[in-house]
Formats: C-alpha cells, structure tokens, sequence
C-alpha cells in the first residue's frame, strides 16, 4: 500500500540534498510558529470564553511586544532567505567541467542532443556522479524541464538559451515533466530519466551514434558557406571564430559582450544586432533557415575551436567524447 | 428580484421597500442597492468557477485523461481561474460588504459617487457577459496567467475577446476604488479621525490604492497581447522580435497586488468580527492599520518571485525574494494582534467568529508556505506544481472566501433585517473547514513530491492518485459547505426572525442605523465622540441589553 503512496519524492542529485535540508529547516520553523499561534488561540479562546458577569479587560496594545513580534520573525525569514539564496546560487551555477546536453523542447515533446551524438526523445540518459548541464532552447512556447527527484526546474524559452545542472546520485528512472503550461498536451509533454553506472552508461553511448555534435556542427558550417568569410586566419570578411567563445567581444556599438552561448545564437539568428567591431553588416539572417538542432550543432562546433589550438584539435576532442577533460577544457562559460 | 416580501405588520422605510421595480433597483444610486446587485452578480459567477473546479476534481479522481478532452481540461482550469479571480475574488469583499458598510461605517449617506458607483456594476456586467459569451462559444485555455508566446500567438481560442472582458471588468474595479479613496478622504462624519477609523476601512483605503495604481497595468497589457496577437506585432513573442518575460513582468506586475486586493479586505472583516466577539478593542491598532497600507505598498515590488525559474537574472532574484520576505512581516503583526486581541477577552462563538477561527487557521496556513515559496532554493523545487496551488488557495479561498463568509453573517442582519439560523451556520463554517483543508491539504503533499499544476492526464505517475483523491473528496464536502450559506440566506429573506438594529451589540457607526437601513443610512449626520471598537462602554454594566447569546440568535 504505501508503495503506492510516498510522501516524500526520491533523492537522486546533490541537489535534492540541500533542497531537501532547507526544507526540513522550514519545516520545522513554520511548524513550531504553526504550533505556537494555534496553541495561543485554542488556549484564549477556551480560557477567556465568555461567561456571565465576567468582562472583557481592555488592552490598548504593547509597542514592545509589537517591535519584538517583527523583529524576530524578519531575523527567521533572514536566515531562510539567506539558506535559500545560498542553495538557488548553487542551483543556478553549472560547475564549468560540467558535460554539455542541448535540449530543445517542442509542442509537445523533448528532443535532446548529446555532445557525443546521441539523439533521444522523452528520454535523458546520464551517468551517475557527473556534472551534467543542460543547454535548453525552444521552438515555439514556453516549456520548463522539471526533474522532482533532483529538485531542479528551469524554464525553456523561445529565442534563447537557458541552463540548469545537476549530478546524479542514484541509478534509476526518474520523471521529467513540463513544469510550464504549454498547450493541450502539456501533461503529455514527460519522459524519463535514466541514470546509469558509469559502464552502462559508457555501453549505452557506443550503441548508434551519428558522430559528435561539433562534427555535425563543422559539417553545417561548411555546408550553409560560413567558411567563406568566417575563416580561421584574418583575411576573411567575417571574425575569425577560433578561440572566440567564453572571451569578451568589442562590439562595434562600443560595448562589450561575452561571447557565450546566447550571444553565438544570436549572432547566427540576427547578426546585425550585436555586430563585431571593424566588421561590414553584410551577414545574412540565418533565422527560418536553420533548426534548432542546427544552432545548436554551430554553437557546439564553435564553442569545440575555442578552447583548441587551430587546426586538428577539434578532430581531437570529437574523436575521445568519453575523456571529460577534453570536454571540460571546450567549455569555459560560466 | 428575489427581495425580502414585506413584512406583515408595518414595516419602517428602508432602503429595501422604499421602491419596488426593477427599474428602482437597475437604475439606483444607493450604495446598499448596489452592493446587492455585486451580491447576486458575484455569487452567481462563485458558482459557475465551482462548478469549473468540480470538472476539473474529478477528472483528476483518476490518473487517466477520461472524463473530458485535453483541450477541455485546458479550458476548464482557465476558466476557473480567470472567473473566480476577476468576477469573484476581486470585486466580492470591496464591492459587496464595501460598497454597503464603507459609507456607513464613516457616518455618510453614499458613496462619492453615486453614478459612478452604479456604472462600476453595469461595467462589471458588461465585463460578464463577454465573458460568458466567450465561455460558452468556445472558451481560452492559455491558465489565468495568459503567458505569451502561447497566448498571443499559438492558441487559437478566444484570447481577444477574454482580454476585453477583462480590460472592461478591470474598469469597474479601479472606479471602485477611486470611489472608496475619495469617499474615506471626503466623508467621514464629524469627529470620524483617520485613528477612530474601523480597521475595515483601513483595509479597504490600503486595497482601494492597489485597485487604482495596479489595474491599469493590466488593462495595459491585455492591450500589448490583443495588438500582438490580432496585429502581430513583436511585442512577447521571440520570432517577431518580442520578449517573453516582458509580458511575465508585466502581468505579475498586476497579478501579485490583485492577491493583496482579494485578502486585505478580508483582513478588515476579521478585525472587525475579532473585536466584536471577543468584546475586545483590537490590540495594536495603529499596528494592525499600518500593516495594511505597508502589505498595500510592499506588495508592488514582489511581483517578480513569481518567476525564479523563468529564466530572470539571479541577482534580481535575490532582490525579489527579500523584498517578499518583507511583505511577510505585516501579515505577521495582524495574525499576532487578533490572536493578542482575544487574551482577557470574552468570546463568543457565533458563526462569524467560527468564520474568523477558521480564517486564523487556513490564513496561517497559506502565509506560512509562502515562505517556502518565498526562499529561492524551494522555491525551484515547488513553482508550478501543486504546492503553488495549495498555497495560494490558502490564502485566497481559506483566506478570502472564509473572511467574506464571516463578512456575510456578521453583517446579514444588516443587510436584509433577518436573522439567518445560527445553528445551520456553525454547521456550515465547520463544514467548510474541514473540506477545505481536505481538498487543499494533500496537495501541499502532491506538489512536494512534483505533481505539475495544469495537468489533465497523470498517468505516467499513478501514485499520485490516493492525495488526488482525498483531494477531491475534500471539493465535494467544501461544495456542500458553499452551498449551505446560499440555502440559508436565501431561506432567511422569507422565514427569518427580523433582525433588532444591533443584534450583536456591536461597536461602529453602521449598528447605529436601523436594520435595514433607511437610503440615507442615517436620519441625521452622526457625530463621533468615540474611539473605534469602544466595547468596554458598550458592555458597561449600567448599559442595558449586553450582548448574549440568546437574544440576537434565531434557532
């Protein structure tokens, strides 16, 4: 019976640790001022019933009393708002080794796209103990990846890019839900999470890849004839992209922006409106032309000859997607 | 019109048989009248959204999507949302209980403005009816909240014609609070002091502000979605070169003030009923009066804890959630004060107070979880599930509705000069009690283990069935528990014992007129000697009739 009933969700990331702590704390504190205003109100209400012959005694107020009863509670709700803002900064700090996942969400599915390839729907398989980051966009509405077993939630919007992470302590299917509101089959919009052992993990990957994500990424940049003016010397009519991600970019308005993965989207879906110093408008929009999958395979190529030295390093992260560090090393945003 | 017949022995005026006609009620500028007509308005939407949550219960009685369509489900829950927040929970306490005691409770014959008081109901109504219109050809199923792109762009339900309903019954509510503002400013009677004010007419000086300052923003962003989605032009949507969370700031901008419009004249109510019952000058009552205008001025720069996980920057995070923990510390101050107030009382148990215990209950309830809300590592967890759903009607229907009820029987003999049976309402206030935190209790449970609100079908994760059922449990006995009143109240209009002038031997200037009153409230222009809440005077030994149980109540 109480299988079928829990009370409490599974426990399943770091996170869901601290989540889970803060919210024992709260529990505790809301239930002792619970107890302690309905226990006065109970106790004046059966004491000071009315009963004939006995009036009421008139107290105009207590500013001593009143200044202690705000006082300590807006310490208590300090301390919650620090715990709290403690644990949503970790929440909301991917570690930077972490490995990368775009996701794109859809009216009414998931669609995720691993560094090393590998394509799933619905479903996300990650490996237990190891930073993951998801890079989410969507196609159309608002969704949000919710995962109750690792206590994470972050909103996926249209036009940008969203992350959230987590690291997996437990092997086992969890549920992902669209948290957001997103049309009429929004509680359709579920799948699951497969946290596997290392070696499983490692053996589901090797099953049926199609090449890394960079490579396909590499394979569109040629394709769609960025090379020709993005070139990796500085004759070209576009920036020379290497090394370019994670750096701060002089734009020709004056600012300074960081090159991360917004500010790459941006730059393919509407390139006039950050445009690099020194650099003539002349880049086309690209928006209706590629898919999401495709922006994110570009960012995925651009951000994997960022880190590398030019020419073969990128062959050299692509062909050994397992080693973390190769990974981690093209990955230096926040 | 369902008024009380006359009686048979001679009657004194009132404003309830001074004329008769549908035209002497359709064209009145009387408060009172008006109010009636809020009455019978609002309770009719009250029933319609029940009647939505009723779907929306039992198709949830089963993990499967079997009792109606996706897309019905979708509109089911709009609808409910959209009918009880802006047809119900916003006008029901001010224009109701308000417009019939503001004016009294400060010693004048009306309103400001009488005119435009009655126009804010045919606004009202106008609102209405577009929107029953629109519910009955159709409907919108993008949630009350009406999140773009997928409202402006994506739906293909009647989203313009729902934002007019709504932009012109928005109206309606900024007129009455323009009309209470210049009222509690302009009319108080001789002697009637800001500090001899009832604490009612604090709260609804502190929600008349928000009604004012916050509506238009709303009314501004229906106009933004409407030109969005009928125009195209970018405004939310990300394709057209709009932002998403432009709209969610906006919309939040409104919708978080609009909570403090549906609880702080439910705050005013308790107030009053506390003092009353326990026989009791309020404690603290600069304290409690100053707390509604901090909660009314506090409560505009919180909006954005709605969107912690929205994709908003963390150190505006950060900001909001202290910021909301400040909005917190007035509710406190009032919930330490009424329970103050009842020590070295003499406490009743008539139906309001029972109303009023319930409200302590669920308010306290409902405010405590906005602090796991409120703190930003929690909140992550819980936004957008069921917990979000338990919390706030906690607040809104535990707090909100329990206060109006308790409005509602202290003033019924007021209002209609009958007595309503006490005994069926302190059945009912049980009732209502106990379905309530059955129904919203398992869902602070459901929402923690990460059941999403705005789900139709859960069958990916049947074992949230057993809370879904108790929950819906709850919603058949708190239906019973709404419709009580109704039976009673109306049953009260033909057979209930007239009502003495003041049957609970109350303090405050709207007792000192007949019940029911006559149209110009008072026969002369009172002058008040008196601080608010004078009970120690009115309980006097040497006073005659003290307050007992047996002489105000029918059986």
């Amino acid at each position: 019976m109480l299988n079928n009933f829990p009370l409490w969700p599974e426990q399943a990331s770091t996170m869901a640790r601290n989540v889970d702590a803060l919210y024992i704390f709260l529990l505790i504190v809301t239930g002792m001022m619970t107890l302690l205003i309905f226990v006065c109100l109970i106790y004046f209400a059966a004491r000071f019933r009315y009963r004939p012959g006995v009036r009421a005694e008139q107290i105009e107020g207590s500013t001593p009393l009143e200044i202690t009863w705000s006082a300590i509670p807006f310490v208590v709700f300090m301390v919650i708002f620090a715990w709290g803002a403690v644990v949503y900064f970790k929440e909301r700090t991917p570690p930077t080794d972490s490995a990368e996942i775009y996701i794109v969400a859809k009216q009414w599915m998931w669609k995720v796209e691993h560094a090393e390839g590998q394509r799933e729907i619905n479903e996300l398989h990650v490996p237990v103990g190891r930073d993951v980051k998801l890079i989410m966009t969507s196609q159309d509405v608002i969704h949000s990846f919710f995962i109750p077993a690792f206590r994470i939630k972050q909103d996926v919007l249209p036009g940008r890019y969203t992350v959230e992470w987590f690291r997996a302590t437990k092997p086992g299917v969890y549920h992902l839900f669209c948290a957001e509101y997103c049309g009429t089959q929004h509680s359709g919009m579920v799948g699951d999470i497969v946290v596997q052992e290392p070696a499983q993990y490692e053996a589901w990957m090797n099953g049926g890849s199609t090449g890394p994500l960079s490579a396909t990424g590499e394979k569109i940049f040629a394709e769609l004839g960025c090379v020709t003016c993005h070139r990796t010397d500085t004759q070209g009519r576009g920036p020379n992209l290497q090394g370019v991600f994670g750096k701060p970019v002089q734009l020709e308005d004056g600012r300074t922006v960081n090159a991360d993965e917004n500010y790459l989207r941006e730059c393919i879906l509407d390139p006039g409106a950050k445009r690099v110093k020194g650099f003539q408008p002349i880049m086309p929009t690209f928006q209706g032309l590629v898919t999401e999958e495709q922006v994110n395979a570009l960012v995925a190529y651009i951000k994997s000859i960022s880190a590398a030295k030019p020419g073969g390093a990128v062959k050299a992260s692509a062909a050994a997607p397992q080693e973390e560090k190769a990974q981690a090393s093209g990955s230096q945003v926040q | 019109m369902s008024m009380p017949n006359p009686m048979p022995q001679p009657e004194r005026e009132n404003y309830l048989n001074k004329k008769y006609g549908v035209w002497s009620w359709l064209l009145t500028t009387d408060h009172k009248r008006i109010a009636l007509l809020y009455l019978i308005s609002i309770t009719f939407f009250f029933f319609i959204g029940g009647f939505f949550a009723l779907l929306i219960r039992l198709e949830l009685l089963t993990p499967a999507g079997d009792l109606v369509q996706a897309d019905t489900y979708n509109k089911l829950f709009t609808m409910h949302g959209m009918v009880m927040v802006f047809f119900f929970l916003i006008p029901s306490i001010p224009a109701v209980l308000g417009n019939f005691l503001v004016p009294m409770m400060i010693g004048a014959k009306d309103l400001a403005f009488p005119r435009i008081n009655l126009l804010s109901w045919y606004l009202y109504i106008i609102g209405g009816v577009l929107m029953l219109h629109c519910m009955l050809t159709g409907g919108v199923d993008t949630g009350w909240t009406f999140y773009a792109p997928y409202s402006t762009n994506f739906t293909n339900t009647k989203i313009v014609e729902a934002g007019i309903a709504i932009f012109i019954a928005g109206f309606s509510s900024i007129l009455t609070g323009l009309n209470f503002v210049v009222t509690i400013h302009r009319m108080r009677a001789p002697g009637m002091t800001w500090s001899r004010l009832p604490l009612f007419i604090w709260a609804h000086y502190a929600t008349s502000i928000i009604q004012l300052l916050g509506t238009p923003v709303i009314a501004v962003t229906i106009v933004l979605v409407a030109a969005e989605s009928a125009l195209h032009l970018g405004i939310f949507d990300p394709k057209l070169g709009g932002d998403p969370l432009l709209f969610q700031h906006l919309f939040w901008f409104y919708s978080h003030p609009a909570v403090y419009i549906m609880i702080l004249p439910s705050m005013g109510i308790i107030s009053e009923i506390i003092a009353c019952f326990s026989r009791k000058r309020i404690f603290g009552y600069s304290f409690v009066a100053f707390s509604s205008i901090a909660i009314a001025v506090f409560g505009f720069l919180v909006w954005a804890h709605h969107m912690f996980v929205a994709g908003m920057s963390v150190y505006a995070a950060l900001v909001f959630s202290l910021l909301s923990y400040a909005v917190a510390v007035p509710s406190a101050i009032k919930v330490f004060n009424w329970t103050a107030t009842l020590y070295k009382g003499s406490i009743h148990y008539d139906a309001p107070m029972l109303y009023a215990f319930g409200f302590l209950g669920l308010f306290t309830i409902g405010g405590l979880t906005g602090l796991f809300l409120a703190a930003l590592g929690i909140n992550v967890h819980v936004t957008d599930t069921y917990f979000v759903v338990a919390h706030f009607h906690y607040i809104m229907v535990g707090g909100a509705v329990m206060g109006y009820l308790g409005g509602m029987h202290f003033w019924w003999p007021k209002i209609s000069g009958r007595l309503y049976p006490e005994g069926w309402a302190r059945l009912a206030a049980l009732i209502v009690f106990i379905g309530f935190n059955l129904t919203f209790f398992p869902q602070f449970l459901l929402g923690y283990m990460g059941m999403p609100r705005r789900y139709y079908d859960y069958s990916h994760m049947p074992e949230f069935q057993i809370l879904n059922v108790l929950s819906t449990a709850g919603a058949t006995v708190l239906g019973v528990g709404y419709l009580l009143p109704m039976v009673y109240f109306l049953w009260s209009m033909r057979y209930g014992k007239p009502a003495p002038d003041n049957p609970w031997n109350a303090a405050g200037l709207e007792w000192k007129t007949a019940s029911p009153p006559t149209t110009f409230n008072f026969e002369e222009e009172p002058v008040v000697t008196w601080e608010a809440y004078n009970y120690e005077e009115l309980d006097a030994p040497d006073k005659d009739a003290p307050h007992s149980e047996e002489v105000p109540v029918a059986r």
